[in-house]
């Protein structure tokens, strides 16, 4: 078995501490402006929480339908802590053992792991914009809510901006690195 | 048209001869390019915050400076039913009295707090003039948080004026009355009545205000007040009238002397001997209101006591500066040297020095005593006379570059002048009979020299008419340049006598946006809709409501009977800007209520006919605003109406007896 190479090795730290920022930073904020909230709504996605003008947002939700947001109503802010520490974990043994294919491996999970999450993001904002309540007090037809997966949408009066926060770009960094390091031991055998 | 106009010009130029031989009329008094200054664009902010007396009408309107934009209409010593302040179980306590509620007065004066002799923008205080009263507001939430009535005192004019640190606000008497509440002819004036000088002590971090001490002076008017600062900061100048102890047709008998005196105070020294003991205490009542912003509640304590310091006692305390006539303004320039008098009968304006005057003391220049009080000579204390400024000068602001501007009330103007060698400089009209004048921070060490208002009592053809009482007006002259420039009037709220003004920036970032309904202490707070309830004990039904986009809960209440005293407790869990809810009920003949964000505020209702009553939010706080409201249902006595309540699908749920 091919031993990683000295830059491999050095990545695997850069990685964890990358994603350790989860734990400090959101990973990704949905920012709201309309003509009646001239400072902005902003809600920020934590790895294990969801904050910011919630209560606020929930408020708004509720003229249109939609279901109000807390964080006990996410499986996702416990499985996505344990499935990020359990991979950096793993990157802890890897560089034990020093293994190629083993980081070739890490690479991978990681890949399905942001897949999916995306994949459960674009689902929650599907359905908390598509599940609204059949007698909401305000009924635009033919209207759904859905926010952007990413970028820019205008919503009725809201404009709305959804984009990586602090640890999400540690997070799109630490993707970056691994599938950079991997082409690069690749290339080298 | 043009000879019409010519003619009017004519007309007006005859009677304005004094002002200016180049005629102005409401038309051609502003130059071209005043509208520029004073337009603030949609979306932009005003400069300046300016806090205006209400006069009679006994509340604080704050407006926007150069816009002279309305912003707020603050109570004080007036219910507003607006809101409910007065009407409220948590704020009747804000205007009791000895006399109980008074729910009005008449509000003459403001000073912002000061550190250093510099604005800081925490509190503003408020005098009643009627019942003697001291306010504090806060600046963070533009709320009365506190009321101090003096005792031994009428007439509450000289006041609210405060020392360079807050270290005290003062309360001067106009009408001299008698100590205590003993029966005595009114004639025998100069032997029972008494003017006092109170010191109201300001707690440093809290704001929480105490009555110190009261000087007590002969019988005569105080009218009007400054303290010193910098050199002269242990001093608290007070211009006096009526020392001739008229007590019947004053405007005859209160005008006989060419002089009379400014009230020098060494207010240290007062304290001094307060602390040594020097003072009488004496049995006075009083009542002291505050409110506390935990329970949200204001609580009024009768106090029974107050110190009295007797000039006789305590030498070095007080001393008299001859005055020409009946002086108004007692004005103290930023460096703290210059006293001005406005001898308001006088046709000149009198400055005194005030180390002059320190060394007029040290020399013992005096011509004489009043009722045992040193009167320092005349010329001692002088700086020198404004020669011919104009009729009527009543009160002087400082623009911190030398110059003084003094408002004229019988000459209808504003005259300024140079504080160092005492000659006019220029001088505009008044659009009509000016009372005070105001520079930002024009009565601080540091005044802004861009802006001055003027309050005047008289609009005429200034805006349009509105039957037989028009508006009074405030005028915004440009001090910047050499020559005054008027650019702007507008009306105002209720008769400004005095106001205050300083830069937004001091005030603007520290607005509280809403109350943390997690910090909420209030007795009745209802923290979330599941805690909603209603108490009966006896005929007392308390009701625990809350109030959020677009519901209130419980919307629905039975069981409840004609004669009782039903209060209800609205919290507002709104945890957002500017998102008030209101609440009023049909044929309350109490008022209604303003329940801020996060905030809990008790209606009471005492129903005394039988019926559905319908209850609603009056603040439009949604689209779904109008169907914010509910029904109480008020039985006969005696029915037999269980007590239920709800709202949705909570379902009425029937209350533990
Ligand atoms: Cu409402």
């Amino acid at each position: 078995m091919k031993k990683l190479s000295q830059a491999g090795l050095m990545s695997i730290p850069v990685v964890i501490i990358c994603l350790a920022t989860l734990w400090f930073f959101p990973m990704w904020r949905i920012d709201m402006r309309a003509p009646q909230y001239p400072d902005g709504l902003s809600m920020q996605i934590w790895i294990n929480d969801v904050k910011g003008d919630v209560p606020i947002i929930n408020g708004l939700n509720h003229y249109i339908g939609m279901k109000t947001i807390h964080q006990e109503d996410f499986l996702e802010f416990v499985f996505m802590p344990v499935s990020i520490a359990f991979f950096m974990a793993a990157g802890i043994l890897i560089m034990v053992l020093k293994k190629k294919i083993l980081y070739y491996c890490w690479t991978g999970i990681f890949l399905v792991i942001a897949l999916l999450s995306f994949g459960d993001f674009y689902r929650w904002e599907y359905n908390y914009g598509h599940q609204l309540d059949p007698n909401p007090p305000i009924k635009v037809p033919g209207m759904s809510y859905q926010p952007p997966l990413i970028g820019y949408k205008k919503l009725l009066n809201f404009e709305v901006l959804s984009q990586p926060d602090v640890a999400g770009w540690f997070y799109i960094a630490s993707g970056l690195i691994l599938v950079g390091i991997t082409y690069y031991e690749w290339k080298k055998k | 048209m043009k000879r019409l106009s010519l003619m009017l010009g004519l007309a007006v130029a005859t009677t304005a001869a004094m002002q200016s031989c180049k005629m102005k009329t409401a038309a051609t008094a502003v130059q071209g390019d005043a509208a520029s200054k004073t337009y603030v664009a949609p979306g932009k902010y005003d400069e300046i915050y300016n806090f205006v007396s209400g006069g009679f009408n006994g509340q604080v309107s704050v407006y926007g400076l150069p816009s002279g934009r309305l912003l707020k209409v603050i109570p004080v010593f007036a219910v507003n039913p607006e809101n409910g302040y007065g009407y409220s179980e948590e704020t009747k306590a804000m205007l009791n009295t000895t006399n109980g509620l008074i729910p009005w007065d008449d509000q003459h004066h403001l000073d912002l707090s000061q550190t250093n002799g510099e604005q800081d923008g925490r509190w503003l205080f408020a005098n009643a003039n009627n019942t003697p009263r001291v306010a504090r507001i806060d600046l963070t939430t533009f709320k009365t948080m506190e009321i101090l009535q003096i005792p031994n005192s009428a007439g509450n004019h000289s006041s609210p004026f405060i020392t360079e640190n807050t270290e005290y606000v003062v309360a001067g008497t106009r009408f001299s009355v008698p100590l205590g509440s003993e029966d005595v002819p009114i004639s025998s004036f100069k032997d029972n009545f008494h003017s006092t000088a109170s010191f109201i002590s300001v707690d440093k971090n809290s704001g929480k205000m105490d009555l110190a001490f009261q000087i007590v002076l002969p019988g005569m008017n105080l009218d009007l007040s400054h303290a010193g600062k910098g050199p002269s900061h242990d001093w608290f100048f007070f211009s006096s009238y009526n020392t001739e102890q008229a007590y019947t047709l004053l405007e005859v008998n209160a005008s006989q002397k060419d002089k009379d005196y400014i009230v020098a105070v060494n207010w240290k020294k007062a304290e001094e001997y307060a602390k040594a003991g020097k003072g009488k205490k004496v049995p006075a009542t009083y009542a002291h209101n505050t409110y506390d912003e935990h329970k949200q509640t204001a609580t009024s304590e009768i106090k029974n006591e107050v110190l009295l310091l007797d000039p006789k006692d305590c030498p070095d305390m007080v001393y008299m500066i001859p005055c020409p006539k009946s002086p108004h303004g007692c004005d103290i320039d930023p460096s703290g040297e210059y006293i001005v008098g406005s001898g308001k009968l006088a046709a000149l304006i009198p400055v005194f020095s005030f180390s002059k005057m320190t060394k007029a003391i040290a020399g013992k220049q005096f011509e004489g005593d009043f009722k045992g009080i040193p009167i320092i000579k005349y010329e001692a204390a002088l700086h020198g006379e404004v020669q011919k400024p104009g009729l009527g000068p009543l009160h002087t602001e400082f623009d911190g570059k030398g110059n003084a501007y003094t408002s004229m009330f019988l000459s209808s103007e504003v005259v300024k002048w140079s504080l160092k060698d005492l000659q006019v400089l220029d001088r505009v009209p008044t659009y009509y009979s000016v009372g005070h004048l105001m520079i930002p921070g024009g009565d601080t060490r540091k005044p802004g020299g861009k802006y001055l208002v003027a309050y005047n009592k008289i609009t005429k053809d200034r805006f349009l008419p509105t039957g037989p009482e028009l508006a009074q007006s405030a005028q915004l002259y440009d001090i910047s340049g050499d020559k005054m420039q008027l650019i702007l009037d507008f009306p105002t709220f209720g008769e400004p006598h005095y106001a205050q003004a300083c830069q937004a920036s001091l005030i603007k970032d520290k607005q509280v946006k809403y109350y943390d309904i997690n910090k909420n202490g209030h007795d009745y707070v209802t923290m979330g809709e599941k805690k909603a309830n209603v108490v009966r004990k006896g005929n007392r039904v308390d009701i625990y409501m809350t109030a959020i986009r677009s519901h209130l809960v419980p919307d629905n209440i039975e069981g409840v009977f004609v004669g009782d005293e039903v209060y209800f407790h609205v919290t507002n869990l709104e945890q957002d800007w500017d998102i008030p809810h209101g609440f009023a009920i049909k044929n309350n003949p109490n008022a209604e209520l303003l329940i801020m964000p996060g905030e809990t505020v008790t209606l009471k209702f005492s129903p005394d006919k039988q019926g559905i009553y319908p209850f609603y939010c009056t603040d439009f706080c949604s689209a779904l605003h109008q169907e914010m409201s509910g029904y109480l249902r008020v039985s006969p006595k005696g029915a037999n109406v269980p007590l239920k309540f709800g709202t949705g699908e909570t379902v009425t749920s029937v209350a533990a007896k």
